[in-house]
């Protein structure tokens, strides 16, 4: 049984020029231990409907379940399921890192001493044991990132959405970045929901991928499906097979593929 | 649930909040001023045939003291809405009314302890007042700063920037304060002056701490008071959770 489903899921904003349609309808099935990539030019509605399916944002149009739970009745369920890491994160940079990972896991109802294990728990795991008592300003972007997706972890969430977790990371910080989300998905069977600019890390991450264009799915497969129906061959580039479907590039160009030699 | 995750959010604000002393004391320095240099101006003055200047001062410059330490609490939350601190907090459980709560509560705490050290001030200069009209006096604050501080959140979180937000709050607070008789008793004034102000809830609040200074608690003022205290402060609180509910980017 799918851990994500939606149907016609949409979103219009008024503004005072009219309404503007950011997502048009979405539908789509995630399931269980999928790690699913979810791309599109910018603009497309990839954050929109991200929020939507976080309940930080209510759709004006459609349905969907999130790990069992209904996002228009029971926004709490979907809450208590799910982890979400933003774009910009969402750490204090004044607060120590020990600070944030206890409250987060007291915002999610556990004791306090239980709270302070788990703090030291998801330290362990995520490679962040000798920064507990630093203050949040005094992380690398990689560390950073690792502590932001520890916040998304601390009550173990069947679901894990990441928006565009990598970017503004070097590679190294990529590469840990990638070794991680695949360990969460072998270890505990986490589903993970990621979006991204970059069409390398979509082709190496996800199993499968939603591209989105213009606020409606435009096409959904594997990586190499994708690119033997889009891109004429199953070593086309996954660049090729985007430009094909959306006939645009993807925003921010993806990082310059070494060459072969 | 909702006491529970209250308490932590409060935990988290108040935390930050003892990490700085300058914030602790810095917000009692404009009251102060007022009463090191406008009280003396007063004492001779007969601003009122039941009571000393002292006693009408000191209720106005308290509720000054809520109304610009609490509207401009929402300076905060507009860093923290840009850092992503609000929807991270969002996207868990925690109870809604709570993420206002826990953080008015602190706002309100602090602004209580800092009319405790103007009273105490004042009182060393000359005010005598009854304990229990003292008492009433920082329980008005008290609300005040809870009404005052979730519209502030409430403002702070559908603006962008803190220069969109601070010249609204001034366009407020100004005229609250001038339109309400925190300074001077506007039955001093013109009649439309009198009129205006009324429609002002401040002008209530002020008139009740003013009756509780010389002891006159079972007073229409007073009643009139404790109802725009209450009412203001229900209307902000929901006003407050409602864009925590919703709240932007």
């Amino acid at each position: 049984m799918a851990i994500i489903s939606t149907a016609g899921l949409a979103r219009t904003f008024t503004t005072k020029r009219g309404t503007v349609e950011a997502v048009r309808g979405i539908d789509l099935t995630v399931e269980p231990g999928e790690i699913l990539g979810f791309l599109g030019p910018n603009g497309a509605g990839k954050t929109t409907t991200l929020r939507m399916l976080t309940t930080l944002l209510p759709p004006t149009g459609g349905a969907a379940t999130v790990a069992g739970h209904d996002l228009a009745r029971d926004p709490a369920g979907v809450r208590r399921r799910i982890g979400y890491v933003a774009q910009s994160g969402g750490v204090d940079p004044n607060v120590s890192v020990r600070e944030e990972l206890v409250t987060q896991a007291r915002l999610y109802r556990l004791g306090k001493t239980e709270a302070a294990a788990r703090a030291e728990e998801l330290a362990r795991d995520l490679d962040l044991t000798g920064l507990l008592d630093r203050k949040c300003a005094a992380l690398s972007g990689g560390q950073r990132r690792r502590l932001d997706i520890a916040m998304a972890l601390t009550h173990r969430p069947e679901v894990l959405f990441l928006d565009e977790p990598t970017t503004g990371l070097d590679p190294a910080g990529r590469a840990d970045l990638w070794d991680l989300v695949r360990r969460l998905r072998d270890a505990y069977g986490t589903t993970v929901f990621l979006t991204t600019h970059y069409l390398d890390e979509a082709d190496a991450l996800a199993d499968r991928l939603v591209i989105v264009d213009r606020g409606v799915v435009v096409a959904e497969g594997t990586p190499g499906a994708l690119k033997l129906r889009h891109g004429g061959s199953p070593d086309a580039t996954l660049q090729d097979t985007f430009l094909a479907i959306t006939g645009r590039t993807p925003a921010a160009p993806a990082d310059p593929a070494p060459v072969a030699v | 649930m909702l006491l529970h995750d209250t308490a932590i959010i409060f935990g988290r604000y108040a935390r930050q909040t003892l990490a700085s002393k300058f914030q602790i004391l810095f917000g009692v320095l404009m009251p102060l001023l007022y009463l090191l240099f406008f009280g003396p101006l007063l004492t001779d003055l007969p601003l009122s045939s039941s009571a000393g200047s002292w006693q009408v001062l000191v209720p106005g410059l308290l509720l000054q003291l809520g109304l610009f330490g609490a509207s401009f609490a929402g300076f905060g939350i507009i860093v923290e809405k840009n850092l992503g601190v609000i929807e991270r907090m969002r996207a868990t459980p925690v109870s809604r009314l709570a993420l206002l709560l826990g953080r008015v509560l602190r706002d309100a705490l602090l602004l209580a302890f800092q009319a405790v050290l103007l009273v105490l001030t004042a009182y060393v200069m000359g005010l005598r007042a009854p304990l229990v009209g003292i008492l009433i006096g920082f329980a008005f604050v008290g609300l005040l700063s809870v009404s005052l501080a979730s519209l502030s959140y409430a403002l702070a979180l559908t603006v962008r920037t803190p220069q969109e937000f601070g010249p609204v709050v001034n366009a407020v607070t100004l005229p609250a304060m001038l339109l309400s008789g925190l300074m001077l008793p506007m039955t001093l004034g013109p009649a439309w002056l009198d009129v205006l102000s009324h429609f002002v809830p401040l002008r209530y609040l002020v008139d009740a701490v003013r009756a509780a200074y010389v002891g006159d608690y079972a007073s229409t003022p007073m009643l009139y008071g404790v109802l725009a205290a209450l009412a203001l402060c229900a209307v902000s609180v929901t006003l407050g959770t409602r864009q925590f509910r919703r709240a932007g980017a």
